[in-house]
């Protein structure tokens, strides 16, 4: 009996995933949420300060408090969970291929939700390749997640809200922060955030760059060099500072791979972090099996990833007549959530380029 | 958007101007909660944190949050709920010359009941030495600690922090 | 250099096993994975590139950049940084694309 209901696979256990998974569980649906890693949660359980957003929408609370409810969850709906197995290829059919050192293996789902979430994208520079220069993501996973130091002097590159909240946590693990670089002429993420580093009195460079890393086996000493407005390096300009790591978190980039291989629309977005499927406001891409949340929808936020997962998660099971009569009002509230964690000065921008996006898919669905 | 609040280091005139700082006429009359929070983020555990219902964050969740002085009680229980860190309570007239700052803290070593610090202003540089009155770490403090030094009253509005480090010195 | 305490996340896992790092015992945490281990005990280089003999550590530290790949267990080219430690595991530095080790199997 259980066999004969649908099958939605849920391609990453990140926020957007695990959400996806619960909410096409609860919906009747058969699923299996598969992830690469040995531990479900993406980078959920990094995340160690308290999530802005709506109070109602668990805002004020850890993100890794926040992972904790959300396997609790997925594991009462009853969702089958696949660890350490990478999705390595899709069909445009649904079907889903995955692997490990055992062997490969494949699926062939109803619906499937990608939410393969985003890599980090990175500086070439003198110096860059050298033992100590990591994203900033790397020192997060080792402090909070292995907690290992990566190192006792950390120059972030990139003010945005990772940069600032991974100084902020570098410092809660015992870290210096020698520098905050940024090349554009202010800080790029939230003033609460940057406050935190202000009166932690970390050295703020703004208009500037890392110039190159110096070290015989390890970083050892970082050169920072000012822009002009037109971000090119002040000649003379040059700054040593003394580090022994070096992150950088400048920006992310949605992985788009499996998308592409579904036969999925793409569109660019810069603001969304660069290529991303076109989606409409279900989360369904041109190919109707497909659906996609959170980063390879375009780079936001965990707490947008959720809501996103949610949608996806509510609206698969519903294309499958699961769920029907609950739907468009569960849909409605997490829209009107959503809504809200783009609104104001931030997030406007994210609103717009989602929007765009819609628009796409519209235009795309006429063709 | 304005280069002082960007940069997070907001000016007396700035602070003067947000809806979550209470007039000078309310500083006088007792411990009172401080919002330094200036941007239109998407935001408002600090609302359902207040028992008295002080503070709004309306019509949007962006809104920047707004305090009813007269309603505050200065508890600092929304200090611990603001992820941003950013909500401090002062009481101006704690003695004649000196005050209480209320400021969230999540490094350790805690500093201690009764020791003198060095406590630095929303830059981190040094202002004052001051002395720890309280450091509140409940449970439902969700490991922000809350902690409350006795500063020269000059510095009320000017003291945030201990020195980083400072508490092991 | 493990984290004792954290404001946080309280006190953190400490070793209750070991690994060799080029043939020297070093103290790890079952389940950590093996980049981990190395960083706690100062090792910072994983491997060397083929060309030209140039030092590579962690980079992203997820299991996408395959910067950290080293010998481990016999086994050329292992991401270190997904990798767990189990008791005893032989992890050896690597140099260029670790075809040597291979011969041996």
């Amino acid at each position: 009996m259980t066999e004969k209901k649908p099958l939605i696979a849920v391609v990453g256990a990140g926020p957007a995933g695990l959400s996806a998974a619960i909410e096409a569980s609860r919906a009747g649906a058969r699923v299996l949420l598969i992830d690469e890693n040995q531990k479900p949660g993406g980078q959920l359980f990094k995340q160690i300060h308290k999530f802005f957003g709506s109070e109602a929408h668990k805002a004020g609370t850890r993100g890794v408090e926040i992972g904790r409810q959300l396997l609790a969850e997925t594991q009462a709906s009853g969702a089958e969970v696949k660890l350490g197995w990478p999705v390595y290829g899709v069909y445009p059919d649904g079907r889903v291929v995955y692997g490990s050192s055992q062997g490969a293996k494949s699926i062939l789902a109803d619906r499937v939700v990608l939410a393969a979430g985003a890599t980090e994208n990175c500086l070439a520079f003198e110096g860059s390749t050298l033992p100590g220069v990591m994203t900033a993501g790397a020192a997060q996973t080792f402090i909070n997640e292995h907690r290992v130091l990566p190192g006792q002097r950390v120059v972030m590159v990139g003010s945005g809200n990772v940069g600032l909240i991974i100084c902020y946590q570098l410092m809660q693990a015992g870290a210096q922060i020698a520098a905050l670089v940024e090349a554009g002429p202010a800080i790029g993420g939230y003033a609460v955030h940057a406050a935190k580093l202000r009166r932690a009195g970390v050295p703020v460079y703004l208009s500037h760059t890392v110039h190159r890393a110096l070290g015989q086996d390890r970083v050892e000493q970082v050169e920072l060099a000012a822009l002009d407005e037109r971000f090119q390096k002040v000649e003379g300009s040059l700054k040593t500072v003394e580090a022994d790591t070096l992150c950088m978190a400048v920006g992310l980039t949605p992985m788009v791979e499996l998308a592409a291989l579904a036969g999925c629309a793409l569109t660019e977005s810069p603001v969304l972090g660069g290529t991303v499927p076109v989606h409409n406001p279900d989360m369904r891409t041109t190919n109707p099996r497909y659906y996609v949340a959170g980063d390879i929808a375009g780079v936001e936020e965990a707490s947008t990833a959720i809501e996103e997962g949610r949608l996806a998660g509510i609206a698969a099971a519903e294309s499958l007549g699961l769920g029907t009569a609950d739907a468009p009002a569960k849909k409605a509230a997490v829209r009107e959530s959503l809504a809200a964690l783009r609104a104001g000065t931030f997030g406007a921008k994210r609103f717009t380029a989602k929007e765009a996006i819609l628009a796409q898919f519209g235009k795309e669905a006429a063709i | 958007m304005n280069e002082a609040i960007c940069a997070g280091l907001l000016t007396p005139e700035l602070l003067n101007a947000l809806p979550g700082v209470p007039d000078p006429q309310r500083m006088e009359e007792g411990p009172v909660a401080v919002i330094e929070c200036a941007q239109e983020i998407p935001c408002n555990p600090c609302c359902r944190a207040c028992p008295q219902g002080a503070i709004t964050v309306a019509p949007v969740i962006t809104a920047l949050p707004s305090l009813r002085g007269e309603v505050c009680t200065g508890c600092g229980l929304c200090i611990p709920k603001c992820p941003g860190l950013a909500i401090f309570v002062v009481h101006k007239n704690y003695t004649e010359s000196t005050s209480l700052v209320s400021f969230p803290y999540e490094y350790l070593p805690l500093p201690a009941v009764g020791d003198t610090l060095p406590c630095a202003g929303r830059d981190g540089a040094y202002l004052t030495h001051g002395v720890v009155k309280r450091v509140l770490t409940p449970t439902v403090y969700d490991h922000t600690a809350v902690v409350t030094v006795e500063v020269p009253k000059a510095h009320c509005m000017a003291v945030r922090t201990i020195e980083r480090g400072g508490a092991a010195k | 250099m493990r984290i004792q305490n954290h404001p946080i996340l309280g006190e953190a896992p400490q070793p209750d096993t070991y690994i060799y790092f080029d043939g020297k015992q070093i103290p790890a945490v079952t389940g950590e994975p093996v980049a981990a281990a190395l960083l706690a005990a100062g090792v910072h280089t994983f491997r060397h590139t083929a060309k030209t003999g140039q030092p590579r550590g962690i980079f992203c530290g997820i299991g996408r950049c395959n910067d950290c790949k080293m010998i481990v267990d016999g086994v050329p080219n292992t991401r270190t940084c997904v990798t767990p430690v189990r008791e005893g595991m032989e992890v050896r530095t690597q140099y260029g694309l670790g075809e040597e080790e291979t011969a041996h199997d």
